[in-house]
């Protein structure tokens, strides 16, 4: 006799441990086999683009920060950015290099929190807690720096808000000594362990075609083997200055582009941004960091499309201006919009418990999907 | 034994049986969940760089206790959907699966709940109870999680029963006893007469049984860790995919009898592990008492070393959990039917040819 | 690498009257406005074409031009007729190393936009969250519903420059 079987909607999320924010996921499960994924997003929906078009180009800065709020920092240097280049204002060497710092110091920051919780969603919980405490330690410097610890409203269209705190650089070396044998210990205890790998190797294998294709950008494009980081593909601000490298995934344990791989490449980032941060205290100039703050921002009427790294991939501000003060448009293209699209690509035919591990990968934040 | 002396003291059977039954409930599983919460927290607390609880009591001591007030506060919440008699029964036969296995361990060579001869068999059998209770959990609740960590719960605990119940085999066919009381009793004196280093046997024999002891035992660690649904092998209740697996739609005091039925199993099973391997209740270098003359203190001081294996075992799973990522539903029955069950084929085979020497 | 005005010129010869028009006026970036039936054969053309190859669509936007008459009802509220609603375009390709901007404008009373989705599968969420806040139509969209916006949102699309808030939904009042 054969028995009827049925497919299984099961709905994960919005309130869900591993999917990382309020993300709904419908999963169509035969036992534990994924047929198929739809994603259901717009929960943390908070109309940052409609809020931009009755600010004033200052005030959309804070708005910036609450997008991504694991890479705040990085948000706001991308906008600030984009404004400056749009007013075509010149920027003080030292605010580049601040900003440089930190943004670097914020790329560790959220990669830490992806590969901590990425070992949660694993089933491995003490490396969560060890990346949070070397996190908690660049938070502390970015509080001392702004006073803030998530969302600073530090970088500004042509400056910065204040100068560096005097203990900022010591404090900056003291941490990166601190860090490296940290990273040491995070791939002993969980890069390398066995069933580690065993859950992540040749799981949620994204080709190289496939993320060109769907636009995926950053560590997870790097992760499927291409060297594309906008930092050197698309230059701006300082980082031509510095000697650093793009690592890639070589599919070490697996496929190019497995889990394993995206996970890996950020581990590797973390250095490079360490070497980066390491060449930037050294080399930063003296100045006034304020000094280019415009009294008044009205820029010219036009467009720009500005992108920048962004710990999740490629950040791009378009920001349309009418010649008023206040913008006319500005759209973001988050990072993690564009990645979020390719997961049902990733996990059709795994389990469960590989879409925990493929979603963890790929390292989302739902505040900058919904903004 | 202890049930002679109460029985000496009441004068009545039945006082006498119900005092010697209550005791393990009273006096050792409420007790050891308590601090094994307790221990829990704070090892994975110096592990993770943090401290744990530190507020309620010196050190956060009496945060266990906390719980237990705010757990039996709590509504006692039945979603409507439930199958209301599985859903009430389910934790009970959780319960009283992990809670009965104590009755056949000799906490002590004066203190054992029922003496049977078929004492491992026994806690086998009973321990089975607990995948019912899991299973009427996970379809009861309705839930499509709770379901899901039910099916693997039951694929996982039924599997890794096989690994663990040849080990058994292996030892019942070298010592020739089911009584866990013989067990102890046999592996007496210095540690050297423990199981996994042989036990009782000597010369030749002896050494040639040492690997494959070593072997067994972490075989049967290892798949009992995985009957306790333990992390590595917790994916019943993987927190990260199913939310909480079987018990997701339990509250109150009904969640705290899963809990207090998964600290008692961890103990259970540690004992066994004692018990079969590290001499139960043995002292591994002889007893104070004797040495004294004091024949009142060797019960308490076998008390004291089952208690510490225990504990130890127990620490162990903690350090796991702690350490290692889960497995994924796959990868962990194809441990068990690839590797483990393979294997202790194998030992049960050697170790059948080495006892007939 | 091309610049854009030679891609628009390879485009015109190709394509004739659906180009319409090089804008390299306005800082800071020049665009090419195109024909928005057309998009999604020109987007195959430089995806395709061997010297173009635009492989990767970096950004995808609606844009409210807002250049229609505006009319004031009587409690102060604009309302706009006629006019253009655009989708921008904003391609690059990873191979050759050049970017691109695509405009294309449609009627605001009935806004048709040819998918892209065909070409670079990246689209799709962008075309929706357009289609969602503009309610501009992607002709041959496989999948157009709401992405940002609740699923039964029925008043309207919120990034427009006349769009009004409503009074209540689903029985919860609204400016709270």
């Amino acid at each position: 006799m054969a028995l009827k079987t049925e497919e299984m909607v099961l709905n994960m999320g919005p309130q869900h441990p591993s999917t990382h924010g309020v993300l709904r996921l419908e999963l169509q499960i035969d036992g534990e086999i994924i047929i198929d994924v739809i994603p259901h997003i717009g929960y943390l929906h908070r109309c940052f683009e409609k809020h931009c078009e009755a600010m004033t180009y200052p005030q959309v800065i804070p708005y910036t920060d609450r997008m991504d709020y694991l890479a705040s920092m990085y948000n706001e240097f991308g906008y600030a950015l984009a404004m400056e280049r749009l007013m075509k204002i010149e920027v003080p060497e030292r605010v580049e290099y601040i900003r440089v710092i930190m943004g670097e110091l914020q790329r560790i920051a959220s990669h830490l929190v992806a590969l901590g919780t990425y070992g949660a969603d694993i089933g491995a919980f003490t490396p969560f807690l060890f990346c949070f405490r070397d996190r908690e330690r660049i938070l502390h410097l970015f509080e001392i720096t702004c006073g803030a610890r998530l969302l600073y409203n530090y970088i500004w269209i042509g400056g910065l808000s204040h100068d560096l705190h005097p203990d900022f650089i010591r404090l900056t070396k003291e941490f990166i000594k601190d860090f490296r044998p940290n990273v040491k210990e995070l791939n002993e205890l969980l890069s390398y362990n066995r069933i580690f790998i065993e859950r992540t190797a040749n799981v949620g294998v994204l080709p190289i075609e496939t993320a060109i294709n769907y636009g995926v950008s950053g560590p997870n494009l790097r992760a499927s083997g291409m060297k594309w980081d906008l930092r050197k593909d698309d230059p701006y601000s300082v980082y031509h200055k510095f000697d650093y490298d793009i690592p890639i995934g070589k599919g070490e344990k697996g496929k190019t582009g497995d889990c394993w791989d995206r996970y890996y490449v950020r581990v590797l980032e973390m250095d490079e941004s360490l070497k980066i941060i390491e060449q930037a205290i050294e080399q930063i100039p003296d100045g006034d960091v304020t000094s280019a703050i415009p009294k008044r921002v009205k820029p010219p009427e036009g467009q720009i499309y500005t992108r920048v790294e962004n710990p999740r991939g490629e950040l791009g501000y378009f920001i349309i201006s009418d010649g008023s003060i206040n913008p006319a448009r500005v759209k973001v293209r988050a990072p993690s919009f564009v990645t979020m699209q390719v997961f049902p690509e990733l996990c059709k035919g795994f389990m469960v418990a590989d879409v925990v591990a493929i979603l963890g990968s790929v390292d989302i934040v739902l505040g900058e999907i919904d903004r | 034994m202890m049930y002679d002396w109460l029985y000496n003291l009441t004068g009545s059977e039945i006082l006498a049986m119900f005092i010697v039954s209550l005791l393990p409930l009273f006096v050792f599983i409420l007790p050891f969940a308590l601090f094994a919460v307790l221990m829990e927290r704070k090892v994975s607390a110096h592990m993770q760089d943090r401290l744990g609880p530190m507020r309620t009591g010196y050190h956060g001591i009496l945060q266990t206790i906390a719980d237990i007030i705010k757990l039996l506060q709590k509504e006692d919440l039945v979603p409507t959907a439930t199958d209301k008699i599985l859903f009430n029964l389910a934790p009970l036969l959780a319960f009283i699966g992990s809670y009965a296995a104590f009755a056949a361990i000799p906490f002590s060579g004066f203190f054992i709940g029922t003496k049977i001869d078929l004492g491992i068999i026994f806690i086998v059998g009973v321990t089975g109870l607990v995948v019912a209770g899991i299973l009427m959990a996970g379809w009861a609740s309705n839930n499509k999680y709770s379901l899901l960590g039910a099916m693997r719960a039951a694929a996982q605990i039924i599997s890794y029963e096989i690994p663990t119940l040849l080990i058994i085999l292996t030892i019942i066919m070298l010592t020739g006893t089911l009584s866990l009381y013989d067990l102890s009793e046999m592996q007496t004196a210095y540690f050297w007469n423990w199981l996994i280093l042989g036990g009782p046997a000597v010369g030749l024999q002896k050494i040639l049984l040492i690997p494959f002891m070593i072997m067994g035992c972490l075989i049967i660690y290892t798949s009992t860790l995985a009957e306790v649904n333990r992390t590595p092998f917790d994916i019943p209740e993987a927190e990260s995919e199913l939310v909480s697996g079987y018990h997701t739609e339990y509250s109150g005091m009904k969640f705290a009898m899963f809990f207090l039925a998964e600290y008692a199993n961890m103990f259970a099973v540690s004992a066994i592990v004692a018990i079969m391997f590290f001499g139960g209740y043995q002292s591994p270098f002889g007893y104070l008492g004797n040495t004294l003359g004091w024949t009142w203190l060797v019960p308490i001081e076998q008390f004291f070393w089952f208690t510490s294996k225990g504990l130890f075992f127990v620490f162990v799973q903690m350090w796991l959990r702690w350490t290692l990522p889960r497995f994924r539903v796959d990868q962990l029955m194809a441990f068990c039917w690839k590797y483990l069950i393979p294997f202790s084929f194998v030992i049960l085979l050697l170790v059948g040819l080495i006892a007939l020497m | 690498m091309k610049t854009a005005e030679e891609i628009f010129n390879t485009l015109k010869e190709k394509f004739g009257s659906s180009i319409v028009e090089f804008k390299a006026d306005k800082p800071v970036e020049p665009f090419i406005i195109v024909n928005p039936l057309e998009v999604d054969k020109i987007s195959l053309f430089l995806k395709d074409e061997k010297d173009l190859l635009f492989d990767s669509l970096m950004n995808l936007s609606g844009v409210d031009d807002a250049n229609g008459i505006k009319e004031k009802d009587d409690k102060g509220l604009e309302t706009i007729k006629g006019g253009t609603l655009s989708v921008y375009y904003h391609i690059e390709s990873t191979k050759l190393r050049h970017k691109l901007t695509l405009k294309a404008s449609t009627d605001r009373e009935k806004p048709e936009v040819v998918t892209v989705t065909e070409v670079w599968k990246g689209a799709d969420w962008h075309e929706r969250e357009a289609y969602d806040m503009y309610g501009i139509i992607f002709l041959n969209h496989p999948d157009l519903r709401r992405i940002l916006m609740p699923y039964d949102w029925e008043f309207g699309f919120p990034l427009r420059k006349d769009y009004k808030n409503p009074e209540f939904y689903q029985g919860m009042k609204v400016p709270y």
